[in-house]
C-alpha cells in the first residue's frame, strides 16, 4: 500500500507565520509537504466556516498560525482570533470532532525553525491518526452536492 | 388580527389575576393616548387551550390579553421583523427570558429603547410541566422593563442540572459525541424553524441564504445538517439567552439546547460573560483582554 499523504489545510497569517514558512524554505529547512498553504491577512480574518469547510472538502487536519499575541499586525486581530478559536474549539468538541485533527500555533517571521517542526510534528500526528473516514463518510458522493463552493476543489 | 376573529379567539376567559388586570389597562393607556403603535402580546389562541402571539393597534381589544403558564413563546422575536421595525413605537409583553433577547437586540442596535415600552411580566416559570428553561431561571424578574406586573421575586438561577446534559456529553468520547449529534442531525429537514423562532437571529440575509459563495451546503444530507447546525449554533455564542425557542420550534426534536448551553457555559467559564443581562456589556467575541492565552495555542 502507498504511503498515507493526508490532506492538511494550513491557514497561515500574511505577516507571521506566512513569512515564517518561507524562511524556513529559504533556509532550506526540510518538512514534509503534505499540506496546501491559505494564506490570509490575519487570523482574525479566518471564518470558523473556513474550518468546517475545509472539512468538508475531505481535510484530514487543519492548521491555524499567526503572529504571537501582541505581534499582530493589525494590533488586535489575533486577540480577538483567540477568544473566537477559544469558543469555536470548544464547539467542535461538543460535536464530536477529532480535536487532534486541529492545530493551533503562533509562528512569527523569525521562527522558520519552529515552522519546521510544527509542520512535521502535525504532519506525522495526522499521518499516524489516518484518514478523518468519520467526516469523510457525511460528504456526499455527488462532487455537486459536495463542492458547491465556487471556489472549486 | 382583525376583529372579527375576536368571537372565536376565546374572549370567555373567566378569572384574571391582578397582574393581568394592569396590564390590560396600562396597555389601554398606551394605545388610547397614541404613545405606541401596537402592543404585542399573548391571547387564547384558535386552538382550546393555546395561546399565540396577538398584535393589538385597537383600544377596544386590550381584554384579549392574557398571561398565564401557557405563554411559552419568546414574543422579542417579532421585533426583528421589518414591518414591526416601521411601525415606530410598540409596546410588548415580556418574561424575564425574553427581556434578556431585547437586551441583546439593544447591546448590538438591532433595536432601539426609546422605540420600545417593555411591559414586564415577573415569571415563575412556564409550561406545564414546567419547560426545563425555567428550573435554572437567572430572571425571574425581567432585566429590563418600563413598567412590571407582579412583585419582584429573587430568580431561581443556574444549579448543578442546568448543565448536567453538557457534562454527560463532556464525558463521552470524541466517537460517541459524533454519533450522538449525527443521529439526531440526520432528522434535520432543514426547515430553519430554529433560526426563524430565534429572536437573536437578527441578520437579514443570513449565511445559510447566501450563494456566493455557498458556505452551508442547502440539502438536507448529513454534512449539510452537520454545517448549518453547528453554524447557527455558533453564530449565537455569547448571544444566545437559552429561551430554548428553536428546540421548541424544532419539528423533529433536535436537542439543540445542549449545544446552545455548551456554548454559554463555555462563554461564562472562560469571559464571565452571561448574554442579556444588561445591555451594556461588551459582547465576548468582539472584545478581548490582555493575558488570555490559551494553553492550547502554542
Amino acid at each position: 500500500m502507498a504511503e498515507f499523504h493526508p490532506k492538511i489545510y494550513a491557514f497561515l497569517c500574511n505577516w507571521c507565520t506566512y513569512a515564517g514558512a518561507d524562511l524556513a524554505g529559504t533556509s532550506r529547512m526540510l518538512y514534509p509537504a503534505d499540506f496546501r498553504v491559505i494564506k490570509v491577512p490575519c487570523t482574525g480574518r479566518i471564518d470558523p466556516e473556513f474550518i468546517v469547510k475545509a472539512f468538508e472538502q475531505g481535510a484530514d487536519g487543519i492548521w491555524v498560525s499567526g503572529c504571537h499575541i501582541g505581534d499582530c499586525h493589525y494590533n488586535t486581530g489575533n486577540y480577538y482570533a483567540q477568544r473566537r478559536w477559544t469558543i469555536f474549539r470548544h464547539e467542535l468538541d461538543c460535536l464530536g470532532i477529532d480535536l487532534r485533527r486541529l492545530k493551533f500555533t503562533w509562528i512569527s517571521a523569525a521562527e522558520g525553525r519552529k515552522f519546521a517542526d510544527e509542520a512535521k510534528e502535525f504532519v506525522n500526528r495526522i499521518r499516524d491518526l489516518g484518514p478523518y473516514e468519520r467526516f469523510h463518510e457525511i460528504i456526499p458522493a455527488e462532487p455537486e452536492l459536495a463542492l458547491k463552493t465556487g471556489g472549486g476543489n | 388580527m382583525s376583529a372579527s376573529n375576536e368571537s372565536t379567539t376565546g374572549t370567555a376567559t373567566a378569572e384574571t389575576t391582578k397582574e393581568v388586570d394592569a396590564l390590560r389597562k396600562v396597555a389601554r393607556e398606551l394605545l388610547e393616548s397614541g404613545a405606541v403603535k401596537m402592543v404585542i402580546g399573548y391571547g387564547e389562541g384558535y386552538t382550546q387551550g393555546k395561546v399565540m402571539p396577538i398584535f393589538l393597534t385597537d383600544p377596544e381589544e386590550v381584554n384579549r390579553l392574557i398571561f398565564d403558564k401557557r405563554c411559552v413563546n419568546n414574543l422579542a422575536t417579532y421585533l426583528k421583523k421589518p414591518e414591526i421595525r416601521a411601525m415606530g413605537k410598540v409596546a410588548i409583553v415580556v418574561k424575564g427570558c425574553d427581556a434578556r433577547a431585547i437586551n441583546v437586540l439593544l447591546l448590538e442596535n438591532q433595536a432601539r429603547r426609546e422605540n420600545l415600552v417593555i411591559l414586564g411580566m415577573v415569571c415563575e416559570g412556564v409550561g406545564d410541566p414546567a419547560e426545563e428553561k425555567c428550573l435554572s431561571c437567572l430572571v425571574n424578574t425581567p432585566p429590563v422593563y418600563d413598567h412590571l406586573f407582579g412583585e419582584k421575586i429573587p430568580a431561581r438561577g443556574w444549579n448543578e442540572e442546568t448543565f448536567a446534559k453538557v457534562e454527560e456529553l463532556d464525558a463521552m468520547s470524541p466517537e460517541e459525541r459524533w454519533e450522538f449529534w449525527r443521529r439526531h442531525f440526520d432528522r434535520c429537514i432543514k426547515c430553519y424553524a430554529c433560526r426563524q423562532v430565534c429572536p437573536i437571529c437578527t441578520c437579514t440575509r443570513c449565511i445559510t441564504d447566501k450563494n456566493q459563495p455557498q458556505w452551508v451546503p442547502t440539502s438536507p444530507h448529513p454534512m449539510g445538517n452537520y454545517h448549518w447546525n453547528l453554524t447557527r449554533a455558533f453564530h449565537l455564542a455569547g448571544r444566545c439567552v437559552s429561551c430554548n425557542e428553536c428546540e421548541r420550534a424544532c419539528p423533529v426534536d433536535i436537542p439543540l439546547s445542549i449545544i446552545n448551553l455548551a456554548l454559554v457555559k463555555a462563554v461564562h467559564d472562560q469571559y464571565g460573560f452571561i448574554a442579556g443581562m444588561n445591555s451594556e456589556d461588551s459582547p465576548p467575541l468582539a472584545t478581548y483582554k490582555e493575558g488570555e492565552e490559551q494553553e492550547f495555542i502554542k
